[in-house]
């Protein structure tokens, strides 16, 4: 029997959660308020993940940068991979919110996609 | 005189929120002024998720919850202008309840623009290195930590390779993760206080996930380099803040950012005359999130500093019906006296601090902040010594702000209201 | 070959180029910092002095008076803001009356017009905030505050404009006296290579001992005395209407608490004399001292206020006296050392007597074309709003505020970097336009005005720095991380 302290990262309230393991296998998750805490829990003591949040060139924009995000969770072992496969790319003016900005990083099945409307800049 | 019903000064989340409701609630003649070249505010540079979860039910970063906001704006034909500062606010000279509010932007110039209702959403500022009294040289490499988050993620910059992070507000905090993704080395973050300023969420997956220590009841005691930030020496504090000889640590580094608090920005309210609470540093408000100036109400981080921003947009909502209804003329007369909250037992503040029950409506949000960090505690609300609101809550700090919702029909109950209190119990 | 190189562009170093370009001279300003006003003349009280401080007869007392008396005229000359609000000594006992009386007396000797005692009910009425042990003060209706970045950069630009030129970010290392064919002459060794002179003007502040002992015999020393300061927001200026000060000791004029000419609130300096001429650091224990010794005379000084702490460097020489003239033993070397409080004050006085000194041994003549007059940076709030609306139309960069605390425009930085010797730094356009000296002490504007001067120097933003040197503010790219 192991316990595993957690603090949820599923919304600002951050729950203190108890996960009790067994051979690796969750035999009880207690503390959290909601069902996505529940998940939470499970995955972080199995298979952690997180979503990547950083910002990459806009050629040509009204802006120098437009922020961009995983568009769902990622592994947490691959945070500095998604950000080393970030420093190569760049995109071109105008970029509309949601606009795949790397498709599939790192081979996780989760596009990387803009997070800001960024217009061309003015001539 | 160019003339509008409702100024909304600041096009940040709050003023978009309380445009949008004005306009909803039937208001036409509303004009936002926003300072910088786009509208969204702060949130332009918050390009972490974890918004808008109250609002929307799903996780948003900074600019995709604004772009709703702006959406909307555009949708319902809002007039907005953008590179515009507000200079000052005064009272119109002819006796009527109008403002007069002075701007400038390179289009039009100089403008003085009469308004019947204004509502004040200009939001907050960082407290600087020099408002903290830390010793030592005063090189560059010394930001805010919302100064470092402009550069690295609208100008995509670096501010530094190697940081200490005083202050573990929430802007701190996601910094040190912004800046270690970024390849800096985040060293450590040092809090004056026992405890966190930030988020229990953001101290888990910004410090714990990449292994930065946050080192409690600590202090910078020392800035060394003359052109360049070249070390920064922390030391623990005793129970009275001071630090303890022989517990210096010295960091070599070539950045100190600071996340040690946010201030209200009320130069345009004090200079109008409102009243401002020296505890929040915002303005007095009252049920209609009004100040002591009748027409001129305030929602968001220049009422008080909010730590997420679903409850700026609610709060600001709130200002933006009651703008308009009181353009419309229906903020009816005052049935009732004003009454003071009182904040006590624990509870700092509360807002709003004042109260007219005739004027409330069904039901009331009440925001306040503890003094420090209390668990297994009751919240409780007393009307005259009847208590309406009892609510056990498990843990209760500083860095995270409290809401209660209080109900009109409690207040009828409680007959002729004398006082409304707000107070920690332990059971 | 120089006629004449000043070495220093402090505000001593300025106000005598200033005053040597009304003559026909071939004159030079060496500065090792990026910038005018980066030593001493940056970080002081910023306090003219009505003159009742120094002992009768001396030169410091015959300058400061003087320079008081001069600084209205070259204020209005070279449109700097100035303010005679006058000063009070107070004191808490009548035992400390005597010394009250001694100054006076001793102001009287001064030639410091309008002194008078003033009690505790007249002074109460004056200053509401004084304490209530506060018994007696000293009433100098003569002292007041002025701005000294911008007297110094006045000073600056003024020479400029009459043909004084400017090397910045060049440090001198020896100043060598030597003799050829023609006569005799300086060669400077500096980083920057060799500069020659017939005159060379020491105006080094607390570098000063350094350079008059390479050429004299009679070797003097410069003690940097640091002191401290807290400066509070404008919320908290009218806290007190005059310049107060405790009683005066041996150390100095003790910490005053006064508005400045911009309407903040400053109370300082403490006294420390230390061994580093670079030792512009605060310590705990002084910006301690500072709160401390303020509380005592005037009460609910508003702490909370507080926006910045600084310290700067009196250089105080041995002997407490200003040393300003030719040295006996190094013809065409003049000093202009030991200029501590009142230097500021004295400055205008400083000027003039440098360039007479200077002009005597090069028999220089006055030139017809000199012109006394500077124009500042606009400040469009002092415009009618049809003037500004109109300044607006043509030159729209003044309608974008930069600097929301100080409601600073573009406009006003762009003249301040466009002018000779302009700003090259955040600290430069600071000093110049006070974009970044409110209570955000620029954490918003920050990036605004580093992609001005990106934009108006033509350099990258990675180039631009806070004061010049290795102070840049940032260290390159996102994502280029190494």
């Amino acid at each position: 029997m192991e316990k595993r302290e957690l603090t949820c990262i599923g919304c600002p309230m951050g729950c203190q959660i108890t996960v009790t393991l067994e051979d690796g296998e969750v035999k009880s998750v207690e503390g959290n308020t909601c069902l996505k805490g529940d998940k939470y829990a499970r995955a972080e003591v199995t298979n952690p993940v997180r979503v990547v949040t950083s910002s990459v060139p806009a050629v040509g924009g009204e802006i120098g940068q437009v922020s961009v995000k995983t568009a769902g969770d990622i592994p947490k072992g691959c945070i500095f991979d998604v950000m080393e496969a970030l420093r190569a790319v760049s995109v071109q003016a105008p970029v509309r919110i949601g606009d795949v900005v790397l498709a599939d990083v790192c081979g996780t099945g989760v596009d990387v996609i803009a997070t800001k409307n960024v217009e061309l800049k003015a001539r | 005189m160019n003339r509008t019903k409702i100024a909304v000064i600041g096009g940040g989340p709050a003023g978009l929120a309380a445009a949008i409701e004005a306009k909803k609630a039937g208001e036409d003649s509303i004009l936002v002024l926003e300072r910088d070249r786009c509208l969204g505010g702060i949130l332009n540079q918050c390009i972490h998720n974890g918004f808008g979860l109250h609002t929307f039910k799903e996780e948003l970063t900074g600019p995709e919850y604004a772009q709703r906001f702006i959406d909307q704006v555009r949708e319902l034909e809002i007039p907005c202008r953008l590179g515009t500062m507000v200079m000052s606010i005064a009272m119109a000279e002819d006796g009527s309840s109008d403002k007069i509010v002075t701007y400038l932007n390179h289009e039009e110039g100089l403008v003085q623009l009469r308004a019947e209702a204004v509502i004040l959403a200009m939001g907050c500022r960082e407290r600087p290195r020099g408002a903290l009294n830390i010793p030592g040289f005063r090189p560059a490499g010394i930001y805010t930590a919302g100064t470092a988050q402009k550069l690295v993620n609208i100008d995509g910059f670096m501010p530094g390779r190697s940081v200490v992070i005083l202050g573990s507000g929430d802007i701190g905090l996601i910094m040190a993760r912004r800046m270690t993704l970024e390849g800096a080395k985040v060293q450590a973050v040092a809090e004056l206080m026992p405890y966190s300023g930030g988020l229990k969420r953001n101290i888990v997956q910004c410090l714990d996930d990449f292994g930065i220590p946050l080192k409690l009841s600590h202090t910078v005691v020392n800035i060394e380099g003359k052109e360049r930030v070249k070390a920064v020496t922390i030391a623990k504090v005793d129970e009275r803040n001071k630090p303890i000889p022989g517990t210096e640590e010295r960091f070599e580094c070539d950045t100190l950012l600071l996340s040690c608090g946010l201030l209200p920005e009320n130069e345009l309210t004090s200079g109008l005359g409102a009243v401002i609470s020296p505890v929040t540093r915002g303005p007095e408000v009252n049920e209609s999130l009004e100040t002591s100036i009748p027409g001129v109400f305030a929602c968001g981080n220049v009422l008080h500093v909010h730590d997420l921003v679903d409850f700026v947009s609610q709060e600001a909502a709130q200002a933006g019906r009651n703008a308009a209804r009181f353009v419309q003329g229906q903020a009816g007369e005052t049935p009732t006296p004003d009454i003071r909250v009182t904040a006590e037992n624990g509870v700092r503040y509360t807002v709003p601090e004042i109260i007219n029950p005739g004027r409330m409506e069904d039901t009331l949000t009440l925001r306040f902040r503890v003094g420090a960090v209390y668990q297994d505690i009751y919240e409780s609300v007393y009307v005259n010594d009847r208590r309406i609101l009892h609510r056990k809550k498990k843990i209760a700090a500083p860095g995270e702000m409290e809401t209660v919702v209080i109900k009109k029909d409690s207040f009828d109950q409680a007959g002729e209201v004398k006082s409304i209190t707000v107070r920690l119990e332990e059971e | 070959m120089y006629d004449v190189i000043i070495i220093g562009a402090g505000v001593s170093g300025c106000a005598a180029a200033r005053e040597l370009s009304r003559y026909d001279l071939k004159v030079l300003v060496v500065e090792s910092a990026e910038d005018v006003c980066c030593g001493t003349s940056k970080a002081n009280s910023a306090i003219v002095h009505a003159g009742y401080d120094a002992k009768p007869g001396t030169l410091m007392a015959k300058l400061n008076v003087e320079g008081n008396r001069m600084m209205e005229q070259v204020c209005q000359d070279l449109d700097v803001p100035f303010d005679r609000i006058g000063s009070l000594v107070v004191c808490r006992s009548d035992e400390d009356r005597s010394v009250l009386d001694k100054l006076l007396e001793q102001g009287r000797q001064n030639n410091v017009p309008g002194l008078r005692i003033v009690d505790r009910d007249e002074l109460k009425e004056m200053e509401p905030h004084i304490t209530d042990e506060t018994q007696w003060a000293l009433y100098a209706p003569t002292g007041g505050v002025v701005c000294p970045f911008t007297l110094t950069v006045a000073y600056a630009e003024n020479a400029a404009a009459n043909g004084v030129q400017f090397m910045f970010d060049t440090c001198v290392d020896q100043v060598i006296p030597t003799q050829s064919d023609t006569g005799k002459f300086f060669v400077l060794e500096t980083s920057k290579g060799q500069l020659q002179a017939e005159v060379v003007v020491n105006a080094a502040g607390v570098y000063a001992d350094r350079f008059h002992n390479q050429v004299s015999k009679e070797k003097i020393h410069i003690t940097p005395r640091r002191g401290s300061y807290n400066l509070m927001d404008k919320s908290a200026g009218n806290h007190v209407r005059h310049v107060i000060f405790p009683l005066p000791s041996d150390k100095g004029k003790g910490t005053l608490v006064t508005p400045t000419v911009h309407g903040n609130l400053l109370i300082g300096p403490t006294a420390v004399d230390i061994e580093d001429p670079e030792g512009t650091n605060t310590t705990a224990q002084e910006l301690d001292a500072v709160v401390q010794t303020s509380g005592k005379y005037i009460a609910d000084i508003p702490y909370r206020e507080t926006i910045t702490s600084f310290a700067g460097l009196r250089a105080h020489e041995d002997g407490h006296e200003f040393r300003i003239g030719e040295v006996e033993d190094c013809p065409g070397f003049v000093d202009c050392a030991g200029i501590e409080s009142p230097g500021l004050t004295s400055a205008p006085a400083i000027g003039v007597m440098v360039a007479e000194c200077v002009s005597k041994i090069l028999n220089a003549e006055k030139k017809m074309d000199f012109d006394p007059l500077r124009e500042g940076v606009l400040d469009p709030k002092t415009l009618t709003p049809e003037a500004y609306i109109e300044l607006i139309r043509q030159e729209p960069a003044y309608g974008n505020i930069v600097c929301r605390c100080e409601s600073i425009t573009e406009g006003e930085i762009i003249d301040a970097i466009r002018r000779t010797p302009g700003a090259k730094s955040l600290d430069g356009v600071k000093r110049r336009t006070r974009a970044g000296m409110g209570r955000c002490q620029a954490g918003f504007c920050s990036p605004r005005v580093m992609e001005i001067l990106s934009r108006e120097l033509g350099v990258p933003l990675e180039e631009i720095t806070k004061s010049g040197g290795e102070s840049r503010i940032i260290v390159g790219k996102d994502k280029f991380a190494g």
